[in-house]
């Protein structure tokens, strides 16, 4: 074999979205040699497709907001299954992470007086999101880029990590391949960063881009770390629905911020018919009250369209079933005939300007129709709340891969916010383990397992086309275990998820190493299979319906499972073993804020 | 399903174009199709894509000669059977296919300074009103797509002068620097140093191509050009500056 490209860094990081690129801005400022590797060129990952704006609990727009309020609604909307610590530390320190992004040049829209501007989102009892109108996303990632450039951070574009390297239980390292060249790569670390992401990919409808494939989440479950809460995964209840190429891509639930509202066929506000228990007292029960509270959070409640996530999702898809759903088989979602134009293209150009482009909708004239679509997922590598250290040694993870913060179900306008506070935590330990400590040996038979396993696809005998093994798994994870899941059709995924795990091994691809696609998809594959394991079988052990996961067999949420998580990880024979354990109890003086 | 009539370059220098008969359905636009083809017929084709609405800029490209995001591209805007050719961008190394080497522009990010910031005030607020922050916001709305680099005829007809011109992109976030209502230190940078502004003879292909519809020309180049003959040519300045270095 040929020889291997390698490099020594302090801290190496895997993913540059948001929390990878504050995660690496911070190790570099502590003083360590650091490196972000990422499968896209620099500037392009996901984060750049989130809209809406950043929660951070200010008080610009109502200063009776505090970070209680926030913790609050975050483990409300979680459906208390969050961990504690994690949701309060967020609460406590989003604010000064965006105004340190402010201080980086980001110029947030501002209120009258010159101060950053919250809008609001679902689930959020204030106004609270900073915001860039409808690109928050672009103007985190630039802003971070533009910080990692000018502290002169090493970024390996379009490199690809395939397998974490373990040594005396520690992860010392991780090796992959260029995408442009195919030649391989090798990094040996003192402390690693995983900040890859989602793995939106597995289903068929989704908002997320092909990176989205859990590279993150599989190459930790491999090294041997703990997964929890596998079985939420948010489907954002606005995806475009029509024309179908433009499917799942998504609406901002700010178009709901902003005074929009969801129809069904017969015009009617339908999710006054869904107000949960659990939110009735603190939600508008009639068009009049809801409309108002836009205006006065004082005296008026607040419209049941900005319901979590959770609950408006599963509404539209009830809508649907029921036979009230439009042509494309979403819902109406209407800015056009209570907002005006000027009003609509100032603070959502880019949806705008995507419905003109991509549908021929002109938003301010006419309703979008819009559908749930696999958006987040809020299971992942279970870390520790205050160093974001995982359940081995050197390997941390920050933002989406990392789970905890959002429990059940995400509030929008959370996750920005939980990528640099978590971000910036992750490199702060790394980089302090990192600093007290030596490089230690790489084990040459795990990178020999490695190489060969890259290779495979080129050497395999087999006729299966990996872009279709992928898009038989995601029809079958869409309509197995989508939103509405029960046991028979889990069972089911169980068995042909196995399938598509030994047609996987038959995967063959044509052409050269060079910046092969077919081969990139080949390898994601693995990713890709294993999560959905891990998502079917923890979604079969939670006899419930809580957050991010709906079991029509199971339709409430139960006592006894909303006291813990379920836990997944690999077994010696590479099987997804699932465990249930308690969640950690929160201290009375937090636990009384839930007392009313 | 209809089927679309696709010409795409394959391979990289030596190679040619190549074309393809690939069904799609109604609504799809130019990236769905190139991924038709990737799924069916050519499993190694090499195309850049993230997002598919418009917001990363990774699938700049250039259909039947025109730089363009190709998720941006609706297959309507054909007639039926019209040939539809897509080839890389012309201005950049080509690594294959679809797919060029764009570092030229990674490098010249390296180039332009970083904002620095008055500090806030007592209470850590920095009050900016909203007028004076839309201008700088419109820069902001950037998504790289390179793609103005990509037709400004000052590197695309002539790579030598890429040494000495940082391009329409980054004239951009020059401007975003310089016009920033709070810099302090860097605005001076950005023009004391040239980037090649002197190379741009405002013709303005960059912002007729601009996906995000920026006026490159008129609101970020043009008034770079101005602060700069006002700091290095006005008669009253360089008079200025004469007289303090007498004192010096």
């Amino acid at each position: 074999m040929a020889s291997i490209e390698s490099h020594d860094y302090d801290v190496l990081i895997i993913g540059a979205g948001g929390a990878g690129l504050r995660a690496a801005v911070e190790a570099t400022a502590r003083g360590c040699k650091t490196a972000i590797i990422t499968k896209s060129l620099l500037g392009k990952a996901h984060t750049v497709m989130a809209e809406g704006g950043m929660a951070a609990a200010m008080g610009n727009v109502w200063e009776q907001d505090n970070w209680k309020v926030h913790f609050r609604d975050t483990m409300r909307g979680g459906k208390m299954l969050n961990n504690w610590r994690m949701a309060q530390i967020h609460a406590q320190e989003a604010p000064d992470r965006v105004l340190e992004l402010e201080s980086w040049g980001a110029l947030f829209d501002r209120t009258p007086d010159g101060r950053i501007l919250q809008r609001d989102f679902g689930g959020h009892r204030y106004a609270r999101l900073a915001h860039v109108g409808d690109r928050t996303g672009l103007e985190m990632i630039r802003i971070l880029q533009q910080k990692s450039v000018a502290e002169d951070i090493d970024v390996f574009s379009e490199c690809t990590i395939n397998q974490l390297l373990v040594n005396d239980s520690e992860v010392n390292g991780a090796v992959g391949y260029w995408r442009e060249t195919g030649d391989l790569i090798q990094f040996r670390a003192k402390s690693v960063i995983m900040a890859t992401g989602g793995l939106g990919r597995i289903w068929s409808v989704t908002s997320n881009s092909w990176e989205g494939t859990g590279d993150g989440h599989s190459l930790s479950m491999n090294a041997g770390a703990e997964m929890i809460d596998m079985e939420f995964v948010q489907f954002h209840p606005t995806g475009m629905v029509a024309p179908t190429s433009v499917k799942g891509i998504l609406v901002t639930e700010g178009v709901r911020g902003d005074g929009g509202t969801l129809r069904n066929s017969l015009g009617e506000r339908f999710m006054f018919n869904y107000i949960p228990a659990m939110f009735a007292s603190e939600t508008a029960d009639t068009e009049e009250e809801a409309d108002r509270w836009y205006t006065d959070k004082e005296n008026a409640r607040r419209t049941p369209d900005l319901l979590p996530r959770d609950e408006v999702a599963r509404a539209i898809n009830s809508e649907v079933k029921a036979g009230r759903g439009s042509p494309s088989g979403g819902v109406y979602l209407d800015i056009a005939s209570r907002r005006d134009t000027d009003y609509i293209k100032r603070r959502l150009p880019s949806m705008y300007h995507q419905f003109m482009e991509l549908a021929g909708v002109d938003i301010t004239k006419e309703s979008m129709e819009v559908g749930p679509t696999a958006h987040y997922v809020m299971g992942g590598v279970r870390v520790d709340p205050e160093s974001a250290a995982t359940s081995i040694s050197g390997l941390y993870a920050a933002g989406e891969v990392a789970a905890g913060l959002h429990g059940s179900n995400r509030l929008g306008g959370n996750s920005l916010s939980d990528l640099l506070v978590f971000g910036k935590r992750a490199g702060e330990f790394a980089a302090e383990r990192a600093l007290q400590m030596e490089h230690s040996a790489l084990d040459k038979e795990q990178v020999d397992e490695a190489v060969s396993r890259i290779a495979k696809p080129f050497d395999s005998v087999g006729t299966e086309n990996p872009y279709t093994v992928q898009s038989d798994l995601r029809e079958l994870m869409q309509n197995k275990v989508g939103i509405i899941r029960n046991r028979s059709d889990l069972e089911s995924a169980i068995g042909e998820i196995a399938k598509l795990k030994d047609r996987e091994k038959n995967v063959t691809v044509s052409g050269t190493h060079s910046y092969n696609p077919g081969w990139h998809t080949a390898l994601d594959l693995q990713h890709l299979l294993s999560m959905s394991e891990a998502i079917t079988k923890a979604a079969l052990e939670r006899e419930e319906s809580r957050g991010g996961h709906t079991r029509d067999d199971f339709p409430t949420p139960s006592d006894e499972f909303g006291k813990l998580n379920i836990v997944a990880t690999l077994s010696d024979s590479d099987e997804v073993n699932i465990k249930r354990e308690p969640l950690s109890e929160m201290p009375e003086e937090l636990a009384e804020l839930f007392k009313d | 399903m209809p089927s679309a009539n696709m010409t795409v370059w394959r391979g990289d220098d030596d190679g040619q174009y190549e074309n393809y008969e690939v069904e799609y359905q109604d609504g799809m636009v130019v990236l769905d199709v190139i991924h038709q083809l990737q799924a069916t017929q050519a499993g190694d084709l090499a195309v850049r894509w993230n997002c598919k609405a418009g917001k990363c800029g990774s699938c700049s490209a250039e259909i039947n000669g025109q730089p363009r995001l190709q998720c941006m591209t609706r297959m309507t805007e054909f007639q039926d059977g019209e040939e539809i050719k897509v080839a890389p961008l012309k201005a950049f190394p080509l690594i294959k296919d679809l797919v060029t080497d764009v570092t030229y522009n990674y490098e010249k990010a390296k180039t332009i300074p970083f904002v620095d910031l008055m500090k806030p005030d007592e209470n850590d607020v920095r009050r900016m009103a909203q007028i004076d922050i839309e201008r700088v916001q419109e820069f902001h709305k950037c998504i790289e797509c390179y793609i103005c680099q990509d037709v400004c005829h000052v590197i695309r007809d002539h790579p030598e002068n890429q040494d000495n011109f940082a391009g329409p992109r980054f004239f951009v976030q020059l401007a975003s620097v310089a016009m920033h209502p709070l810099d302090q230190n860097a605005k001076a940078d950005t023009v004391s140093h040239g980037f090649g502004l002197e190379y741009c003879n405002i013709t303005k292909c960059c912002t007729d191509v601009c996906p995000e519809g920026i006026k490159i020309t008129d609101n970020a180049i043009i008034p770079l050009k101005e602060r700069r003959a006002d700091e290095l040519y006005d008669p009253l300045r360089a008079l200025g500056r004469f007289i303090n270095n007498l004192k010096k």
